[in-house]
């Protein structure tokens, strides 16, 4: 975190959070305010199927808030500015960079990390098997991320084709180069789910 | 220059409705700074490279969303995400130029969160200005990348005015090319400007990319129906097919009788900073046929007046490339 955030910084932030205004001219409608129209601190946020209470701050990212709210460290932040994949989830199924989307922006939404699609029983979900079959990643850095867009790959097209999963994935880089070999993941489960 | 990876702290509103969001943006003028799906944003306040004391998150307000039929073409929602523009069935049946371009901007997961409104209104590619450099476009008095040493591979060709850098839209070009207008409101109305009008250059204004100002709200994208369904061509050339900006990209669009070119909008982007239309080119190929030698006879014409920089020189024969095969194609 950032040493100037003093805790007075903090705290004036949050009671800012959450959106909602009042001037002269009477209370703005927003998303999230509470009964009085004053601003809302503490929202919930529904990650991985299970809605939690969350202190969040107005401009926090929802990949900060995983990660050091919410111990879900699976979600990697490698490049902090939309530009590598490595902190991609889904949100309302949508694989979107985590660093690059306001925790804000998804309190009304369903929220899934990498920590959230192996079973209730612990079987792993199809790509992460297929991906541990292939050997799919090399250092490991960037999987968390490829397994999501993988998931949202084959959610909404469950038999593509190797030049569908090469675009499907194209928003995750590996800077082992791994990328054959993740393609070949995907495909694999593919073929395990359909 | 410290280099920081947590967002600065802010206010945030997130109105639900355009009238509340245009009161807010009224209030804060300066000092807010509107958001739609943010990608180009929180680049600028983590690298603290501009800031605001506020952000107006309009992505609840659910009436800038969506793709709808108009008595004359169709009108999109500013806040319809990239995504949505490429696989919007309205858009591919009529107007595949605008969804060819929205398809390949930037990476996936930005196409699902960005919004249109946002890709016309982002900011210019350039480094210097972008670390944060007191440049001519940041309220300085030099250019930085107009230098012996300048790193100006990616910079414009033309309409350089002090600042040289070029404009980042895929879209931009597809839409003045589709003669699409543009719906502004703030708290004094509303009001509709061509496309082509509404992107600004730096000897008329150095600061801003567009005719947007503090209180405005791009509510909307409207595309007239007189190009629905005419022979497009688009092309992006890049160093990389994802996440790139454009070197040079090409949105054409051309209308033929009995194979002779009756009009067309030839629209080229990343050469300066707003969508540079090729009208001599455009008048040029009237009545022509779409031939390799047709597009060979514009060739010199469609780089006329091109100032390269350094190391932009390139950019020359790329984009007459790339205009010949819009033409020919």
């Amino acid at each position: 975190m950032n040493s100037k955030l003093t805790r007075r910084r903090f705290i004036k932030g949050v009671i800012f959070s959450g959106a909602a205004a009042t001037t002269g001219a009477g209370v703005y409608l927003a998303n999230a305010q509470n009964g009085a129209g004053t601003a809302e601190r503490l929202i919930n946020l529904n990650i991985n199927g299970r809605t939690r209470p969350v202190d969040v701050m107005p401009s926090e990212t929802l990949a900060y808030t995983l990660r050091y709210k919410l111990d879900l460290t699976g979600t990697k932040i490698g490049c902090n500015r939309g530009e590598c994949g490595a902190c991609t989830v889904l949100v309302d199924g949508v694989a979107n960079y985590a660093c690059s989307v306001l925790t804000h922006n998804v309190k009304d939404k369903a929220v899934v990390s990498i920590e959230g699609i192996k079973s209730v029983d612990g079987t792993l979900h199809a790509v992460q098997q297929a991906f541990i079959d292939e050997n799919s990643p090399q250092c490991g850095f960037c999987t968390p991320g490829q397994v999501m867009s993988a998931v949202a790959l084959l959610n909404s097209n469950p038999r593509p084709t190797r030049e569908e999963v090469r675009a499907g994935l194209s928003g995750n880089l590996c800077r082992c180069g791994a990328y054959e070999h993740y393609i070949n993941g995907v495909l694999r489960a593919s073929r395990q789910i359909a | 220059m410290p280099s920081h990876d947590v967002m600065p702290n802010m206010e945030l509103y997130q109105p639900v409705q355009v009238e509340d969001a245009l009161a807010i943006a009224d209030r804060l003028a300066e000092r807010g700074w509107l958001v739609g799906g943010g990608q180009d944003t929180y680049g600028w306040l983590k690298d603290r490279a501009k800031s605001a004391d506020a952000l107006i998150d309009l992505s609840a307000i659910e009436s800038l969303r969506g793709v709808r039929e108009t008595a004359d073409g169709i009108e999109i929602g500013a806040l319809t995400t990239l995504s949505e523009v490429a696989t919007s069935d309205l858009i591919r049946s009529s107007y595949s130029l605008l969804a060819d371009a929205a398809g390949v901007v930037a990476s996936p997961q930005i196409r699902n969160i960005g919004t249109l409104g946002g890709n016309v209104s982002q900011d210019v590619r350039c480094w210097y200005y972008r670390r944060g450099l007191s440049c001519y476009r940041a309220g300085g008095n030099l250019c930085y990348a107009d230098t012996p040493q300048g790193m100006n591979r990616e910079h414009a060709l033309f309409d350089q005015s002090r600042c040289v850098a070029a404009g980042a839209s895929d879209t931009a070009p597809a839409l003045v090319a589709l003669d699409a207008s543009m719906v502004v409101q703030n708290l004094n109305g509303e009001r509709v400007i061509a496309a082509r009008d509404f992107f600004v250059g730096p000897a008329n204004d150095i600061e801003n990319t567009t005719v947007l100002r503090p209180g405005d709200i791009l509510t909307s994208v409207r595309i007239p129906s007189a190009w629905a369904n005419a022979e497009f061509y688009w092309e992006k050339v890049a160093d990389r097919n994802v996440w790139d900006f454009s070197l040079v990209n090409v949105a054409a669009a051309f209308k033929t009788i009995d194979g002779q070119i009756e009009d067309s909008r030839i629209v080229v982007g990343a050469v300066q900073t707003t969508p540079r239309r090729l009208t001599e080119v455009e008048n040029a190929i009237r009545g022509s046929r779409r031939t390799a030698d047709t597009a060979e006879a514009v060739k010199e014409l469609s780089t006329t007046g091109a100032r390269t920089l350094a190391h932009n020189g390139f950019k020359v024969p790329l984009m007459q490339n790339l205009v010949k095969r819009a033409i020919s194609s």
